[in-house]
C-alpha cells in the first residue's frame, strides 16, 4: 500500500508543475493579445485611407488593371493558409487547414489547380507530413507579425499572379485562408478570394472601416495619371489586406491559446483534487491495514501467553 | 469651415502624425507640391522623400516617407506610406550606414538605387529638422 501512496504523491506533484506551466501559458497569451489587438486597432487608419482611395480610383476611372482583371478561364488557385508557429493553441491550427481542405475541395471541383502557400509552421509541418507541395512557406511570425512580412507575402502573390496563363508558376486567382478574430470567445477561419481583386469597401473591417456613405467621394485630380495612381495603390492594397489577415490571425492564435491553457489549467485542478482523494484513501487504507496487523499481533501474543498458563 | 487642414500621416501599422496644419509640402513622382486650405481634391504618388507638416502653431513636423500617396479631399490631407518614420525618430548613424552599404551595391540591381534613395532622404530630413 505504501507504495503505491508514493506514486500518487509523486504524480500529484508531477501535475501541480504542468498546471504552473500552463497556467504561466495562459497568463501570457491573455496579455499579449491586448497587445496584438492595439497592433490590429493601430492598422486600421491606414487601411480605411487605402481603402478610400482605391475606392476613390475605381470611381471616376475605368478601373482596367492587371491585379483586377478576372481570367477567362481560371486554371489554377494560389491559396494561402495563414496557421500559427506553435501548438499548444487547441484546435487553431486544425480548424484552419480544414477550411483549408473545403476551399481546396470546392476549387478542385471547379476544375481549378491549386499552388499552397503557407504561413506559420504548423501548417508547413501539416502539408510536408502529408508530402504535399508547397511554393512557399513564410515561417517564425506568427503571433506578431509585421508589416515587412505581409508586404513579402503580398510581393510573392502578386507575382505569380500577374504570370501570363501557361507560364511556370502562373496562377489566376489568390485565396487567403486564415482565422478571423470576433471575440475573445469565438475565433472563426475564413476563406476570402484577395485576387483579382474587388474593388468594394473592404467588409472584413467591419464598420470602422467603411467611409460614411453619405459622404459623396470629391472628384480627384490623379497625379500623373489614374492608371498610374493605381498601379502604385492596388499592391499597397493588396499588401495591406494580407497584414490585415496576419494581424488577426495573431489575435486569434493567442486567444485560442489562451483558452486552451485555461482549460489544461482547469483540468489539472480536478486531477490534481482526484489523485488527493485516492491518496488520502491509500493512506488511510494503510493505517487501518497497520492497525488491524497491530491487534491481530497482540491478540494472537495474548493467546500465546494464555494457553501457556 | 475649419481654419485649418486636418492631417493624418499614416504608416502600415501605426498612425505616425496627425493634427491640424497650414500648411503640407510634399515630394510627388512629379516634383513638390505644396497643398493649403481650399487646395482641389488630388491623389498623387510619393518618392523617397521628406514631408513637411507646418502644424497650425506655428512649429514644423518633418517625416521620412518611402513612396506611398497624397491625397487631399475635402481640407483633409491623408499621407500614407508603408514605413513612414518623423525625422526625431531616424537614427542618424544607421542611415549613413544603410547609405554606405547601399552604395557599394549600386549597379547590381535596382534595389540597391532604392535603398541609396531612402536613406538619403532620411538622412536629409535630419539635417532639415535641425
Amino acid at each position: 500500500m505504501a507504495v503505491s501512496l508514493r506514486e500518487y504523491r509523486a504524480r500529484i506533484k508531477s501535475t501541480e508543475s504542468m498546471k504552473k506551466i500552463t497556467r504561466a501559458m495562459e497568463l501570457i497569451a491573455a496579455s499579449r493579445i491586448i497587445k496584438a489587438q492595439q497592433r490590429a486597432q493601430a492598422a486600421a487608419p491606414y487601411a480605411r485611407e487605402l481603402t478610400r482611395a482605391v475606392s476613390a480610383v475605381a470611381t471616376f476611372s475605368n478601373v482596367d488593371h492587371p491585379l483586377t482583371r478576372e481570367e477567362e478561364n481560371p486554371k489554377r488557385a494560389a491559396v494561402l493558409i495563414v496557421t500559427s508557429d506553435r501548438g499548444l493553441a487547441g484546435a487553431y491550427s486544425s480548424s484552419v487547414l480544414k477550411e483549408a481542405e473545403r476551399l481546396a475541395e470546392k476549387l478542385r471541383s471547379e476544375g481549378k489547380e491549386i499552388d499552397t502557400y503557407i504561413a506559420g509552421r504548423k501548417g508547413e509541418a501539416y502539408y510536408k507530413f502529408r508530402q504535399r507541395p508547397i511554393v512557399q512557406a513564410w515561417t517564425g511570425f506568427s503571433d506578431q507579425p509585421s508589416y515587412d512580412v505581409a508586404a513579402e507575402i503580398g510581393a510573392a502573390l502578386i507575382e505569380s499572379f500577374l504570370k501570363e496563363q501557361g507560364e511556370e508558376g502562373d496562377v489566376d486567382e489568390v485565396h487567403l485562408v486564415y482565422t478571423r478574430f470576433r471575440s475573445m470567445l469565438t475565433q472563426e477561419p475564413t476563406a476570402v478570394r484577395l485576387l483579382p481583386l474587388e474593388v468594394v469597401e473592404a467588409e472584413e473591417g467591419g464598420t470602422a472601416e467603411r467611409p460614411d456613405p453619405s459622404d459623396v467621394l470629391p472628384l480627384y485630380e490623379f497625379e500623373p495619371s489614374a492608371e498610374e495612381v493605381l498601379d502604385g495603390l492596388l499592391p499597397q492594397y493588396v499588401q495591406s489586406r494580407v497584414f490585415f489577415a496576419l494581424l488577426q490571425a495573431a489575435a486569434s492564435e493567442l486567444a485560442a491559446r489562451q483558452k486552451a491553457m485555461k482549460s489544461a489549467t482547469d483540468n489539472a485542478d480536478e486531477l490534481i483534487k482526484k489523485y488527493t482523494r485516492i491518496a488520502n484513501q491509500a493512506r488511510q487504507a494503510g493505517i487501518t491495514q497497520e492497525i488491524s496487523e497491530i491487534v491481530g499481533g497482540v491478540n494472537a501474543l495474548a493467546d500465546a501467553n494464555a494457553s501457556q498458563e | 469651415m475649419a481654419e485649418n487642414l486636418t492631417v493624418s500621416l499614416v504608416a502600415a501599422d501605426r498612425t505616425v502624425w496627425s493634427g491640424e496644419a497650414t500648411m503640407v509640402i510634399a515630394r510627388t513622382v512629379e516634383g513638390d507640391v505644396g497643398v493649403l486650405r481650399g487646395h482641389a481634391p488630388m491623389l498623387s504618388l510619393l518618392t523617397d522623400a521628406v514631408v513637411e507638416i507646418a502644424e497650425a502653431d506655428g512649429d514644423v513636423v518633418i517625416a521620412v516617407v518611402d513612396g506611398g500617396f497624397l491625397s487631399v479631399a475635402g481640407d483633409r490631407v491623408s499621407i500614407l506610406s508603408e514605413r513612414a518614420v518623423l525625422a526625431s525618430e531616424v537614427d542618424v548613424d544607421q542611415a549613413r550606414a544603410e547609405l554606405e552599404e547601399a552604395r557599394g551595391l549600386l549597379g547590381s540591381g535596382g534595389e540597391a538605387e532604392h535603398r541609396v534613395r531612402r536613406a538619403e532622404a532620411r538622412i536629409r530630413a535630419v539635417e532639415r529638422a535641425r
